[in-house]
C-alpha cells in the first residue's frame, strides 16, 4: 500500500512537467499558433534554470530564469511566424534544433554540476493522513501551482473576456482583425506566455525532478506535451488529466524496473513514446470531432492586409 | 451639415491606384448607394471610412469636423458601423458572444444578450442570442451582424453587398429594416453592383469606375442602362441567346443523397437532375444550401455517392475519380480560383497540368515545351492579360485568372461542363466574355450546368432553371416561363413536392420566408 | 517603421540570395560568439571554413559526412514539398542501419560465393529497414489520421532504444570486451572506397545519381508534380484528382528508404559495425540541409557540403581551439532560423514607411 502511495506521488511529480508545458502549448494553440519548438525551448530553459540554481542556490530564481529563457526563445519564434509569416512547422523545428544545440553548448560546463541538498516539502496536517498524505501532500509546491494554473487558465478561457478574445483570434484571426483587435499582438502575447510556461516546466525538470544537467535531458517531453494538447482537445482540465496519465506511464516503467521484471530496460523506456503514439492514434481517429474542436486557424498564417 | 464628407481621397497600392481623388457626401438619414463593378475601388473607400486603411491624401469630415479615422475602434466610437460582405463571425461562439466581441467593454455579456433581444425586436429582426453561430443559416448570420452594428447606435451604417446571400423575399424584409433605420436619422452607405436594388431603395447614388467618381445621381430618375453607362462606360454588351433544341441527356443524377462531411456542412437529399446536350441548366440558390457538396459529388472530389445515381452518357460515374470523369468528357470550373482551380504560386503553364494531361507522355514524363505552348494558346484565345505563360497564377487579376481557368476547361472540348459561380468577383468586361464563351460552347452541342448566386446571370444564359435549397433540388422550369418572384420562393425551399410547401398549401397560408 | 508588402510574383533572385544571406548572418553571429568565448574570431572562421577544404584528404572527409546528409535531404525534400512532415528521418536512418547491419552480420563462409556482391544486399537491407520504419508513420496517418510529426519523432526514440537493446544484448560481440557493439563487419560487406587511401566511398556516386534522379522526379514527372500540388494547394490537388493517400505513402516510403540507405552506408562504411554511435544526428541535420538547399536537388548538394563543413569545423574547433563540439549544433540551428527569416524576402518586399499623415487632415478638437 505504501509503495502504491509513493507511486501516486511520483506520478503527480512526473505529470507536473507535462502539465505546465501542456498548458503553455494550449495557450499558444488556442491563439492559432503551433509551436513545435517546445522541446528546444524546454532544453534551453532547463540549462538556464540549472545554471541559476547552481550559482544562486535559489530554486525560485531558477524557475524565473527558465520562464525568461522560454519567453525569449518564444519571442524569437513569434517574430518569425507572426510578423514574417514563416511556415510554423519549419520555424518550430528550427527552434527545437537550435535549442538542442545551444543548450548543449551552454551546458558543457555544468554536466558534473550538483545542486545542494534537495529540501523535502509537506503540507502540515494533511501530510500525516494515512495513505492520502504520502500520496498527495508531500509534493514540491510547483505541483500544486500546476493544478492552480490549470484552474486559472480554464477560468481565463471560458469566463473572462480576454479569454474569449483569445479563442476568437484562434478561430478566425481575419474576423478578429476586422473587428479591430490587434491580432498579431495578442498572438505574440500568447506565444510568449506559453513559452514562459514551457520554460518553467523545463527548469522544474532540471532543478527538482532530476536535479542535474545532461545534454538532451528533456528526452521528448516537449513533443509529448504537444501530443497532449491534441489528446486533451484543447481543454485545460483534460491537459492535466493527460499529463498525469503520462506521468503514470513513466512511473510504471521505473516501478517495473525496480520490481525486477524480466523485460529489458530499453523496452520499458520505450513506454512513454509508445504510449504517445497509441494516444495519438486513439484521439485522431475521429477526424470530424478533432476538426470541430480544434482552433480553426491553428498553423495557418495570418495576413492583416488582405 | 453633411453627416460624412470625403474630399479628394486617394489611395495608391503597388499595382493600382484604388481611389483617385474620390469625393462623397452623405446626408443624415440618407440611404446612399455606392455603385461600381468589381475592382472599381468601392471596398478600398469603405475601408478608409471604416478606419482599416489610411488614405494617402484627402480629407474626411464627420458631422462637419475634420477627422482622421485611425482604426475600426475609432470609427465605432465616432458612430460608424459596418456590416461586412463576408461576415466577421466566430462559428463556435454564440450570437451573444459574437456581438459582445464587436462592442467595447462597457457592457457585460448578460446585458448584451438582453440588449440584443430589445434591438432585434424593435427592428423586426429574428435573432436567437444563445445559439452558436455555426447552427445559423446565412440569412440569420447576417441578422446577427446587423444587430451587432445596431447596438453601437450608429449614425452611419455601411453595408457591403448585403443581398448576395439573400433570397428576393429576404431582400424585401431587409429593405424594410433599412428604411426604418433611415427614417430614424441613421445614414446608410449601401455598396452594391445590383442596379435594381439601388433604384428601389436608395435616395442617392455615387458611381465609381477605375477608382474615380464618374457620377452622382438620383437612382429613382435613372434607368438600368444609364447607371450601367456610368458604371462601365457603356451599356452592357448584349448576349445573343438563340433558342436551340437540346439533344440527348448527357448528365443524369438520380436520387443522389449524401451525408455531410464537414461539421458545418449540408446533407444532400434525393437530388434528381438532368442536363442535355446543347442546353444550359442554371442552378440558383443562396450560398450554403448544398451547392458545395453537390459540386464535389459531381466533380469527383467526393466519391461517396451511391453507385449509379450519377450517370454520364449512361455510364455510372458515381464513384469515379476526377481523372476518370474528365476522360469521359466531364470538366468542372470550381468557385474558388486560387487554391482550387489553380495553384497560386505555380505558373499558368504548370496550372494547365491540373486538368489537361495531353502534354504528359508515357511513364509520366512532362513535355515542358508542349505545356508552355498549350498555356500560350489559352492566353491568346481567351484574351487573358498576364505576364506570359510563366506568370504565377496569383499575379493575375480575378477576371483574367477566371478567363484562364474557364478557358482551360472549355478548350478541352468537354461533353459536359459544370461551372460554379462563373463571374464572382470578375469585372464586367471579363464577365461578359465568359458568359459569351459559355453560350458558344452550348451552341456547339456541349451540355452545361451553371451554378450561380446571381439570378440576373442565370436568367441571361440558362435555357432551364432549377433551384437548390437545404440540400434538395427543385424540378426544372424553362427560363422563358420563370419569374424572379417564383425562383425567389423556391430558393426558400418552397417548390411543389417538398413537405413544407404541402404544409403551407393545406394550412392556406400565403408564404413563409424561411431564410 | 518597417512594412512588408506582398510581391505579385515570388522573386527568383531572392530565392537564391536568401540562403547566402542567412549564411552571412550566421557567420556574423558566429564571430560574435567566438569573441565572447575569448577566442580569435579569424582563427575560428579559418577552422570552420578553410581547414576542412585544405587538401584532398579533408575534402574526402567532407564527402563522407555530406553523403548521408544529401541522401536523407533528397528524400525529405520530396516529403516537405508534399506537405508531409517527416521529422523522424533519424529513426529511419537507425532502422536502416540495423537492417543493413543484420545482413552484413549474416556474411560468412556460406555467402563467400557472392563476393563483393553482398554489399548490394546490405544496402537493400538498409533501404527496406528505413522504408518499413517510415511505413509505420504512413499507416497510422492513413488509417487513423495520426499526426506524422509526432509519430515519426516518437519512433526516433523507439529506434534508438531498440539499437541500444540490440548492441547491449543479443547482438553484442562476444569477443568485444563487453563493449556495446556488434562484430566488426567482414571486409566483403564493407562499402567499397573510391580510392584506397581515402575514406570517401561509393556512396558519393550513389548520391550523385540520386540527385539527378530526384531532379527528374520533381521537375519532369507527373507524379512529382502531383505530389507538389498536394503540398502547395490540397484543394487543387483534390480538384485535379491527385490521390492524397498515394502522395502520403510515396513521400514517406521514399524518404524512409533514402534515410535507411544512408544508415546502411554509414553502418557498413565508415563505422564498420553497429554501436550506440550510429545515431549521429544526420536525420535532423538533413532537415536543415533540405531547407537551406531550397528543397531542390542541386541546392541540396551545396547545403549538404555546407552542413558537413559545420560538422567537421566543429570537430576541429574542439581539438584545435578547445571549443565544445556542440557549437556545430548551434550554428546549424541558427542557419535554419536565419534562413526562414530571410526567406520572407522572397514573397515580400521591405518598405520603410513613416506613420501615414495625409497633408491637410487635422485631428478633431
Amino acid at each position: 500500500m505504501d509503495s502504491f502511495a509513493l507511486l501516486l506521488a511520483a506520478t503527480l511529480n512526473a505529470g507536473t512537467v507535462l502539465a505546465i508545458a501542456g498548458i503553455g502549448l494550449l495557450i499558444n494553440e488556442r491563439a492559432g499558433i503551433l509551436n513545435l519548438g517546445a522541446e528546444g525551448l524546454m532544453l534551453v530553459a532547463a540549462i538556464a534554470g540549472f545554471a541559476t540554481a547552481v550559482h544562486t542556490g535559489n530554486d525560485w530564481l531558477a524557475f524565473c530564469a527558465g520562464a525568461v529563457a522560454g519567453a525569449l526563445m518564444a519571442a524569437a519564434f513569434g517574430v518569425l511566424v507572426i510578423w514574417l509569416n514563416t511556415n510554423q512547422v519549419a520555424s518550430g523545428l528550427a527552434l527545437s534544433l537550435f535549442g538542442a544545440g545551444f543548450s548543449a553548448f551552454v551546458g558543457v560546463g555544468y554536466v558534473q554540476g550538483k545542486l545542494g541538498d534537495r529540501p523535502q516539502f509537506s503540507v502540515p496536517f494533511l501530510a500525516d493522513i494515512p495513505f492520502i498524505g504520502p500520496a498527495f501532500f508531500r509534493q514540491h509546491p510547483m505541483v500544486y501551482l500546476a493544478i492552480a494554473l490549470v484552474v486559472g487558465v480554464s477560468w481565463f478561457l471560458y469566463r473572462s473576456r480576454p479569454g474569449l478574445v483569445l479563442r476568437a483570434v484562434g478561430e478566425s484571426p481575419e474576423s478578429a482583425h476586422a473587428l479591430g483587435y490587434p491580432v498579431r499582438r495578442i498572438r505574440m502575447a500568447a506565444v510568449m506566455a506559453g513559452g514562459a510556461l514551457c520554460g518553467v516546466a523545463g527548469a522544474y525538470l532540471s532543478v527538482v525532478y532530476t536535479p542535474l544537467w545532461v545534454e538532451g535531458m528533456v528526452a521528448g517531453k516537449g513533443w509529448i506535451a504537444l501530443a497532449l494538447t491534441t489528446f486533451a482537445t484543447w481543454r485545460p482540465a483534460r491537459v492535466l488529466l493527460g499529463a498525469y496519465l503520462f506521468g503514470g506511464v513513466t512511473m510504471l516503467q521505473f516501478h517495473l524496473q525496480g520490481e525486477g521484471v524480466e523485460i529489458p530496460s530499453q523496452f520499458l523506456s520505450m513506454l512513454p513514446y509508445l504510449a504517445t503514439i497509441v494516444v495519438l492514434v486513439l484521439i485522431s481517429r475521429n477526424g470530424a470531432w478533432i476538426k470541430a474542436n480544434m482552433p480553426a486557424s491553428l498553423g495557418k498564417p495570418f495576413f492583416p492586409g488582405s | 451639415m453633411s453627416r460624412l464628407e470625403l474630399t479628394g481621397i486617394s489611395k495608391q497600392y503597388p499595382a493600382v491606384r484604388a481611389n483617385d481623388l474620390v469625393s462623397l457626401r452623405v446626408e443624415p438619414g440618407q440611404i446612399h448607394a455606392v455603385l461600381g463593378e468589381n475592382g472599381a475601388g468601392k471596398s478600398t473607400m469603405m475601408k478608409i471610412i471604416y478606419g482599416a486603411v489610411q488614405p494617402d491624401e484627402g480629407q474626411i469630415r464627420w458631422n462637419g469636423e475634420a477627422v482622421k479615422i485611425t482604426s475600426p475602434a475609432h470609427a465605432r466610437k465616432l458612430g460608424i458601423s459596418m456590416v461586412y460582405q463576408h461576415f466577421s463571425l466566430f462559428d463556435t461562439l454564440t450570437a451573444a458572444e459574437n456581438v459582445w466581441l464587436g462592442l467595447d467593454k462597457s457592457m457585460t455579456l448578460p446585458e448584451v444578450a438582453k440588449r440584443i433581444v430589445e434591438v432585434a425586436s424593435s427592428y423586426g429582426l429574428d435573432v436567437d442570442a444563445q445559439r452558436p453561430v455555426h447552427t445559423l443559416s446565412v440569412g440569420e448570420r447576417q441578422r446577427v451582424e446587423i444587430v451587432r452594428a445596431l447596438l453601437t447606435k450608429p449614425q452611419l451604417l455601411i453595408l457591403d453587398e448585403p443581398t448576395s446571400v439573400l433570397t428576393p423575399q429576404a431582400v424585401d424584409k431587409l429593405f424594410v429594416t433599412l428604411r426604418q433605420l433611415s427614417d430614424g436619422g441613421c445614414s446608410i452607405l449601401y455598396i452594391s453592383h445590383k442596379l435594381d436594388e439601388i433604384r428601389a431603395l436608395c435616395h442617392h447614388c455615387t458611381v465609381l469606375r477605375g477608382g474615380k467618381v464618374t457620377g452622382e445621381v438620383d437612382p429613382a430618375k435613372e434607368s438600368n442602362a444609364s447607371l450601367s453607362r456610368l458604371m462601365i462606360g457603356a451599356e452592357p454588351p448584349p448576349l445573343r441567346h438563340e433558342s436551340r433544341t437540346p439533344g440527348a441527356t448527357v448528365l443524369a443524377v438520380q436520387q443522389l443523397s449524401l451525408a455531410k462531411q464537414e461539421p458545418f456542412g449540408m446533407d444532400l437529399h434525393g437530388i434528381n437532375l438532368e442536363v442535355r446536350a446543347g442546353e444550359i441548366v442554371g442552378m440558383a440558390g443562396v450560398s450554403g444550401n448544398g451547392q458545395q457538396e453537390l459540386m464535389a459529388a459531381l466533380s469527383g472530389e467526393d466519391p461517396r455517392a451511391a453507385p449509379a445515381c450519377i450517370r454520364m452518357d449512361g455510364k455510372d460515374m458515381a464513384q469515379a475519380s476526377p481523372v476518370a470523369r474528365r476522360a469521359m468528357g466531364l470538366h468542372f470550373v470550381p468557385e474558388e480560383r486560387l487554391g482550387r482551380g489553380a495553384v497560386p504560386t505555380l505558373s499558368l503553364a504548370q496550372n494547365t497540368l491540373l486538368t489537361r494531361t495531353e502534354t504528359v507522355g508515357r511513364l509520366g514524363w512532362i513535355h515542358t515545351g508542349q505545356v508552355q505552348r498549350l498555356a500560350e494558346g489559352l492566353i491568346a484565345r481567351f484574351n487573358v492579360k498576364a505576364g506570359g505563360a510563366d506568370a504565377a497564377a496569383k499575379s493575375l487579376s480575378g477576371g483574367n485568372l477566371q478567363k484562364f481557368i474557364v478557358g482551360r476547361e472549355i478548350a478541352a472540348k468537354p461533353k459536359l461542363l459544370i461551372v460554379s459561380q462563373p463571374t464572382w468577383g470578375v469585372d464586367v468586361g471579363a464577365a461578359a466574355q465568359i458568359r459569351g464563351e459559355l453560350l458558344k460552347l452550348r451552341d456547339g452541342g456541349c451540355a452545361l450546368l451553371v451554378v450561380s448566386e446571381e439570378l440576373d446571370e442565370l436568367f441571361e444564359v440558362s435555357d432551364r432553371l432549377v433551384v437548390i435549397a437545404k440540400g434538395r433540388v427543385s424540378p426544372s422550369v424553362p427560363t422563358a416561363e420563370a419569374t424572379v418572384a417564383q425562383i425567389g420562393e423556391w430558393m426558400s425551399g418552397l417548390w411543389p413536392e417538398t413537405p413544407e410547401a404541402t404544409q403551407e398549401a393545406t394550412a392556406g397560408v400565403a408564404t413563409k420566408v424561411a431564410s | 517603421m518597417i512594412k512588408l508588402e506582398a510581391r505579385p510574383q515570388p522573386s527568383r533572385w531572392m530565392s537564391l540570395a536568401s540562403p547566402l544571406m542567412a549564411l552571412a548572418i550566421t557567420v556574423l553571429i558566429g564571430v560574435f560568439l567566438f569573441v565572447i568565448l575569448g577566442k580569435d574570431p579569424w582563427r575560428g572562421l579559418q577552422v570552420f571554413f578553410i581547414e576542412p577544404v585544405k587538401n584532398l584528404y579533408q575534402i574526402s572527409e567532407l564527402s563522407v559526412k555530406a553523403t548521408p546528409l544529401i541522401l536523407i535531404a533528397l528524400g525529405l525534400a520530396v516529403c516537405y514539398r508534399s506537405n508531409v512532415w517527416n521529422i523522424g528521418a533519424e529513426g529511419q536512418f537507425v532502422a536502416g542501419a540495423l537492417c543493413a547491419g543484420w545482413v552484413a552480420m549474416q556474411a560468412g563462409p556460406d555467402t563467400a560465393w557472392l563476393g563483393r556482391g553482398i554489399v548490394f544486399f546490405v544496402l537493400i537491407g538498409g533501404v527496406l529497414g528505413g522504408m518499413v520504419w517510415a511505413a509505420i508513420v504512413a499507416l497510422l496517418r492513413d488509417r487513423f489520421n495520426a499526426n506524422e510529426i509526432l509519430v515519426s519523432l516518437m519512433l526516433v526514440y523507439v529506434a534508438e532504444l531498440l539499437l541500444s537493446y540490440l548492441v547491449y544484448g543479443p547482438w553484442k560481440d562476444p569477443k568485444g570486451y563487453n563493449f556495446p557493439q556488434t562484430i566488426t563487419f567482414l571486409a566483403d560487406t564493407r562499402i567499397p572506397r573510391l580510392v584506397p587511401t581515402l575514406r570517401a566511398h561509393i556512396g558519393v556516386l550513389i548520391a550523385a545519381v540520386a540527385v539527378a534522379g530526384f531532379w527528374l522526379f520533381l521537375f519532369r514527372s507527373y507524379r512529382g508534380f502531383a505530389l507538389q500540388v498536394g503540398g502547395l494547394a490540397p484543394a487543387a490537388a483534390r480538384y485535379a484528382g491527385f490521390s492524397s493517400r498515394q502522395a502520403l505513402w510515396t513521400a514517406l516510403l521514399i524518404s524512409g528508404g533514402m534515410a535507411g540507405l544512408a544508415g546502411g552506408l554509414e553502418a557498413a562504411g565508415p563505422l564498420g559495425q553497429l554501436s550506440p554511435y550510429v545515431p549521429a544526428g544526420y536525420g535532423f541535420a538533413a532537415i536543415i540541409v533540405a531547407y537551406v538547399g531550397r528543397l531542390h536537388p542541386v541546392g541540396i548538394i551545396f547545403s549538404g557540403f555546407l552542413m558537413s563543413l559545420f560538422y567537421i569545423g566543429g570537430e576541429l574547433a574542439q581539438s584545435r581551439l578547445g571549443l565544445p563540439k556542440s557549437l556545430t549544433g548551434v550554428f546549424q540551428g541558427l542557419l535554419l532560423f536565419t534562413l526562414l527569416a530571410c526567406d520572407t524576402l522572397i514573397h515580400y518586399r521591405v518598405r520603410w514607411q513613416r506613420a501615414a499623415a495625409p497633408s491637410n487632415v487635422t485631428k478633431a478638437a
